[in-house]
């Protein structure tokens, strides 16, 4: 049952808070010394921490809030051999926080993360924003150009059919970031100075078809709808790439969604992101990526799924095998990858039993 | 990759629904005074226009349309404006309606909506992946981490579609139902429609490649009770739904978002009285997936070729669930007509 909690704002509705049925999921492997800024925000929720690196190391979690913290030694033994789909020495480890949560949502959020303000001045509550985003409808099918229908002071124009007024279920809320863009190597390069300055005020839906680079660092989602499908990849020690643990993410999740008939919203909320990563360090991570993904985009725009797929797993071991066959052929990693897409299939129904013969969605 | 263009090649084609255009070339004279601008009469209008002087404007009026001979294409009301740009000798065309005003950004300053226009068909489109940040082109901007640097060139913007603040583009019964919201947010981006992607497209605030598009920007589907309210009609959404299937099987680029106009409440009142017989309610079910599903020919390689391809496939498929779908397969056969006798030649 959602919790209600009156915002005071005569006019606006007042946003569920959703405190016992969202996950706040964060990677990291220095500190959490950003959590102070965002106590007002998130001190409601449970938090799982996903320490990465050096399991001996302690992370220190900021008094008061209620939280689950893994370290490496812990995704081992709780997974076993199957662990290895796990990257490591890389913040992909986030989405095994995903596979121990027990709610219904997900928000993620990178640790170099704070809180923005929008024009007015005032401070962004992201996590509201995205709550909203994930509780009302999306418009895959057909391109509102007032954005978001279902914001305040907005509306479907005209020209949009009735029959499809009552959108697809919203399984994935995308936000952005303000000051540090999340540029590839090559562009830090080019433009070390450029800042996202620029508040975008709107919410809309990325249409059915249509691919985009999904970022990791202000993400939320509905667990029960596409959890599955979050699968971040092999990056990091021993990989031969990294930065694309959430791009994988995105596209593998955007080909499952619209199979499925579910949408995927981008825009606000906005985030403060505070750091800007080495540019060296990236271009060495994202290389291979730089060129591989000439081939995967195409993979994906073509990519079909069989139609008797109708849960997001089916879906997503569909999908591993012709990441196996046809990426496979450009590189032995992906072999490796979707091998361990399937070895992430197994441990996600391994520990989250009950949703494994539940239809997370039903294909159009 | 921007392209140069000349305030010369440019025309603003605005359709008189209304007899005094005083207020509004008052008000646009900072953004329009250096253009050729075509103004186009309803024939049903009966008055004399006023338009202050201090601008090179040309206006056509009922008699200027008996030029095209006897033709099945109704250029009443709103769709007056198409014979602007049948007679418009320009690359590119502008087209602003009378109800419309300059509108002010986030920061208070006046928005020259013109040069937006001319920005967006100027810079790539990216039809082909989204973009998170969405112009890449725009100042302060880029594409995002995990964009394929293969397509980061873009393809022409022939399309642009601008938006509206306080009197938002509704169709009757949202007008009726929400008689009181007025569109406050200005959304600060320009985006990229993708490709296989399709929307809505309201004339209310356009600007295009008259030179390549030209063929397909037509008033051919029409209501039986079309009137003189945006709301009355559905003639440049479905003009913009082929337009984009056009563009998006010859790689042509679509772009939405900015500039916005500030449109007044003139009409907002009378919603009521149009949804009495309103067909529009149903049209639109029957449209969209028409749209969504048709694929035109690898063969159909200009636009002329896949409006005709187009017009054929709308005759067979849609013309059967309604008339108004067959007649407008003709206008559409009967546009490309006078297209070509009348409307390609660009100075």
């Amino acid at each position: 049952m959602a919790t209600t909690v009156t915002v005071p704002s005569p006019s606006a509705p007042s946003t569920p808070l959703l405190k016992d049925e969202l996950d706040i999921v964060i990677p990291t492997i220095r500190n959490l010394d950003f959590l102070e800024m965002w106590r007002p925000f998130f001190q409601p929720y449970h938090l799982i921490i996903v320490q990465d690196g050096d399991p001996s190391k302690t992370i220190k979690v900021p008094e008061g809030f209620d939280y689950e913290l893994y370290n490496r030694n812990d995704i081992n033994r709780i997974l076993g051999p199957k662990a290895s789909c796990i990257s490591f020495k890389d913040s992909a480890c986030r989405c095994f926080g995903y596979m121990v949560s027990k709610k219904k949502y997900v928000f993620t959020i990178d640790d170099d993360c704070f809180v923005a303000k929008d024009p007015s001045g005032k401070d962004i509550n992201a996590l509201e924003q995205h709550i909203k985003n994930l509780l009302s409808p999306s418009t895959p099918l057909f391109f509102n150009t007032l954005y978001d229908p279902y914001r305040e002071g907005a509306d479907f124009v005209r020209g949009y059919p009735f029959s499809l007024r009552e959108g697809a279920k919203t399984a994935v809320s995308h936000g952005l970031w303000l000051n540090i863009p999340d540029y590839d190597a090559p562009t830090q390069m080019v433009k070390p100075r450029e800042r996202n300055t620029r508040y975008v005020d709107a919410v809309m839906t990325v249409p059915k078809g249509t691919l985009f680079p999904m970022c990791g660092m202000n993400l939320g989602f509905d667990r029960e709808l596409i959890g599955p499908a979050m699968y971040f990849g092999l990056m990091g020690d021993g990989q031969p790439i990294g930065r694309y643990d959430d791009m994988w993410a995105g596209w593998c999740m955007k080909v499952i969604c619209d199979h499925l008939g579910l949408g995927v919203k981008t825009g606000l909320p906005y985030i403060w992101h505070s750091k800007a990563s080495n540019p060296f360090v990236n271009l060495k991570k994202e290389y291979k990526g730089i060129f591989w993904q000439e081939d995967i985009i195409p993979f994906f725009q073509n990519v079909t799924i069989p139609k008797e797929c109708d849960t997001v797993q089916k879906c997503y071991l569909a999908l591993s095998e012709q990441v196996r066959e046809k990426l496979g052929k450009i590189d032995p990693y992906f072999v490796k990858l979707a091998d361990a897409m399937v070895t992430w299939i197994e441990a996600w129904d391994e520990l989250n039993p009950s949703t494994a013969a539940v239809e997370n969605g039903k294909a159009k | 990759m921007s392209l140069e263009i000349q305030d010369s090649e440019f025309d603003i084609v605005i359709a008189a629904l209304q007899p005094n255009l005083t207020t509004f070339f008052e008000a646009w004279r900072p953004f329009f005074s250096r253009f050729h601008i075509i103004v186009v009469k309803d024939p049903d209008l009966a008055e004399e226009l006023q338009i202050p002087t201090g601008f090179d404007v040309k206006v056509y009026t009922k008699s200027d349309m008996g030029v095209l001979g006897a033709t099945s294409i109704d250029f009443s009301g709103h769709s007056c404006r198409y014979f602007g740009y049948l007679v418009s000798r320009k690359k590119y065309v502008i087209s602003i309606d009378d109800n419309c005003l300059p509108a002010k950004d986030n920061g208070g300053l006046i928005v020259d909506a013109v040069s937006q226009h001319m920005s967006n068909l100027k810079t790539p489109a990216t039809p082909f992946f989204f973009n998170t940040l969405y112009d890449p082109f725009r100042k302060g901007a880029d594409f995002v981490r995990g964009y394929p640097f293969s397509l980061r060139e873009g393809v022409e913007c022939m399309l642009s579609c601008g938006l509206w603040l306080h009197n938002a583009d509704y169709d009757p019964m949202t007008h009726v139902v929400k008689r009181n919201q007025r569109n406050t947010t200005y959304v600060d981006a320009v985006m990229t429609v993708p490709i296989g992607a399709i929307m809505p497209v309201s004339g209310i605030n356009v600007a295009f490649n008259r030179e390549v598009l030209g063929p397909v920007m037509f008033p051919a589907l029409r209501l039986r009770k079309d009137g003189k309210h945006r709301w009355d009609t559905l003639e440049d959404i479905w003009n913009g739904l082929c337009a984009k299937v056009v563009c998006d099987r010859l790689g042509y680029g679509v772009k939405t978002g900015l500039p916005y106009v500030i449109r007044s409440d003139a009409e907002a009142g009378k919603a009521l009285e149009s949804l009495k017989e309103w067909e529009g309610v149903k049209v639109m079910d029957d449209v969209l997936p028409f749209f969504q599903s048709v694929k035109l020919s690898t063969t159909a390689t200009t636009v002329e070729d896949c409006v005709k391809e187009l017009a054929s496939i709308v005759k067979e498929k849609l013309g059967p669930q309604n008339a108004i779908f067959a007649k407008a397969a003709d206008a559409m056969e009967e546009w490309a007509k006078l297209w070509e006798s009348h409307g390609a030649q660009s100075s």
